[in-house]
């Protein structure tokens, strides 16, 4: 077992994980944060989409390890308590969920997009190419495209 | 996953140590395709040695007419690079066509080129542009690295450090997506290179190839019609659910044609 220190939505975390532990798991399971999904665990739809210093990555094709002395934030750090964030807030308002399974990681690569086009416009294309790696079985995914373009509108990004 | 030990150590000299004095450890660079193998259980190293904390593998810089990439390098500053986009814009727009930003954010050209997927974007760019391999024992011309299906001229426990391309005069890749997976069911990398006229394709077979039907016609008369009669054999290619032999040879004449017609204009 190692001991590994990670800061999770701006808290210093610590547990005692093996080196096999993944990401994911040492969220859900070491601190109970289990906003962050596993759709697949085979690297393929984002459900376990988190921030590691600032950049969207699947936290189950990552080791709680590698993360030792980085930041993380997950779909609970986005907003405080019951607060909605405005892309929280978007995917309410435009129907960008149905079961909710895929969205904590939709909303994470979402963040991810806004915070890659500061000071450039964001057009439905871009969005679409850059959720690739999000995959959602129920929304038909054009209230998730609506949703991404609110939410970057209502965080001061011009729209195209 | 079976249990492993983890280590990351800081330099190029001490990783390599600890792997040589163990035969079943494994480089860890961003786990892209290893932790899914772990997952499947397909492998079974004994400690995965974290290449995340040597500083000598990172960074990207231009010197003399040749771009250097650190081993450690992620596919998405890769293709977020200036010295990248303003030098070789086709290795920026290969390295932003590589699965999907979550992927582009952890994975890397070292541990890209060192797995050899026959079906991975990166080997199209090192073998068409021509670039040399840099390991810690050692630098390897791009024709003598790919060796077949993920098998590659490194031997157990060398260490790729960085990856340098000499800058050429224009160059395009290509690329025929799977659409699931974005892997290139087949690429096509085509560079005019100081040293004549290269075109590599990834995807086709066991491992990146040159087509030197084209390069040879290319040289010659620079256009898409140049090369509209050379078919390439399906003979050796790969076959799977995705595509056929017959498919992918095809594919290949259309890629490399799209990737002349947009540099010739
Ligand atoms: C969903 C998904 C989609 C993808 N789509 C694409 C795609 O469209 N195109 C594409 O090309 N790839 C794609 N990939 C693969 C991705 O590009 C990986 O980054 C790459 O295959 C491996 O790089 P890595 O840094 O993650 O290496 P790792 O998985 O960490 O390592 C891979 C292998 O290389 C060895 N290794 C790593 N670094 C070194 C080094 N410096 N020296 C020697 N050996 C080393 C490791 O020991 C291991 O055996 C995809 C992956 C996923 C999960
Ligand atoms: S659970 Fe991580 S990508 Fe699906
Ligand atoms: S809302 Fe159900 S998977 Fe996306």
């Amino acid at each position: 077992m190692t001991n590994v220190t990670v800061t999770v939505n701006g808290t210093s975390r610590s547990a005692e994980v093996e080196a096999r532990t993944l990401l994911v798991e040492f969220l859900r399971n070491k601190l109970n944060l289990t906003g962050t999904h596993v759709g697949c665990d085979t690297s393929q739809c984002g459900a376990c989409t988190v921030h590691l210093n600032g950049k969207p990555v699947k936290s189950c094709t990552m080791l709680a390890v590698q993360a030792d002395g980085q930041n993380v934030t997950t779909i609970e750090g986005v907003a405080p308590g019951s607060d909605l964030h405005p892309m929280q807030a978007a995917f309410k308002e435009c129907h960008g969920l149905q079961c909710g399974f895929c969205t904590p990681g939709m909303v994470m690569s979402a963040l991810g997009i806004i915070a890659r086009h500061q000071g450039r416009a964001l057009d439905e294309k871009t969005v679409r190419q850059e959720l690739e790696g999000n995959l959602c079985r129920c929304t038909g995914y054009q209230g998730i495209v609506n949703a991404v373009l609110l939410g970057a509108k209502n965080m001061g990004v011009k729209v195209a | 996953m079976y249990d492993f030990q983890y280590a990351k150590l800081t330099s190029v000299a001490d990783t390599v140590t600890r792997r040589t004095s163990d035969d079943e450890a494994s480089y860890l660079a961003g786990g892209m395709t290893l932790i899914p193998t772990l997952k499947q259980r397909l492998a079974r190293p004994s400690a995965l040695l974290d290449l995340s904390g040597i500083a000598d593998l990172k960074g990207i810089s231009v010197a003399n007419g040749v771009l250097t990439i650190g081993a450690m390098t992620c596919h998405a500053d890769v293709a977020a690079s200036a010295d990248v986009r303003a030098h070789i814009p086709a290795l920026a727009s290969l390295a932003v066509s590589i699965g999907d930003p979550q992927v582009r954010n952890r994975g890397t050209i070292g541990g890209s080129i060192a797995n050899n997927d026959p079906s991975a974007d990166y080997p199209a760019a090192v073998v068409g542009l021509n670039a040399t391999v840099h390991t810690n024992a050692r630098a390897i011309a791009a024709d003598d690295f790919f060796k077949g299906l993920f098998e590659t001229a490194l031997t157990p426990g060398e260490l790729i450090v960085k990856i340098s391309f000499p800058i050429p005069k224009r160059a395009a890749y290509a690329k025929f997506p799977n659409p699931a997976s974005r892997y290139a069911v087949v690429g096509v990398m085509v560079a005019e290179t100081l040293n004549g006229i290269r075109v590599a394709v990834t995807g086709a077979g066991a491992c990146a190839f040159r087509v030197g039907d084209m390069e040879a016609a290319l040289a010659k008369s620079f256009s898409a019609d140049a090369i509209k009669s050379i078919a390439v054999p399906a003979d050796d290619l790969n076959t799977d659910m995705h595509a056929t032999a017959e498919y992918r040879a095809h594919l290949v004449g259309v890629m490399a044609r799209r990737a002349v017609a947009s540099l010739a204009g």
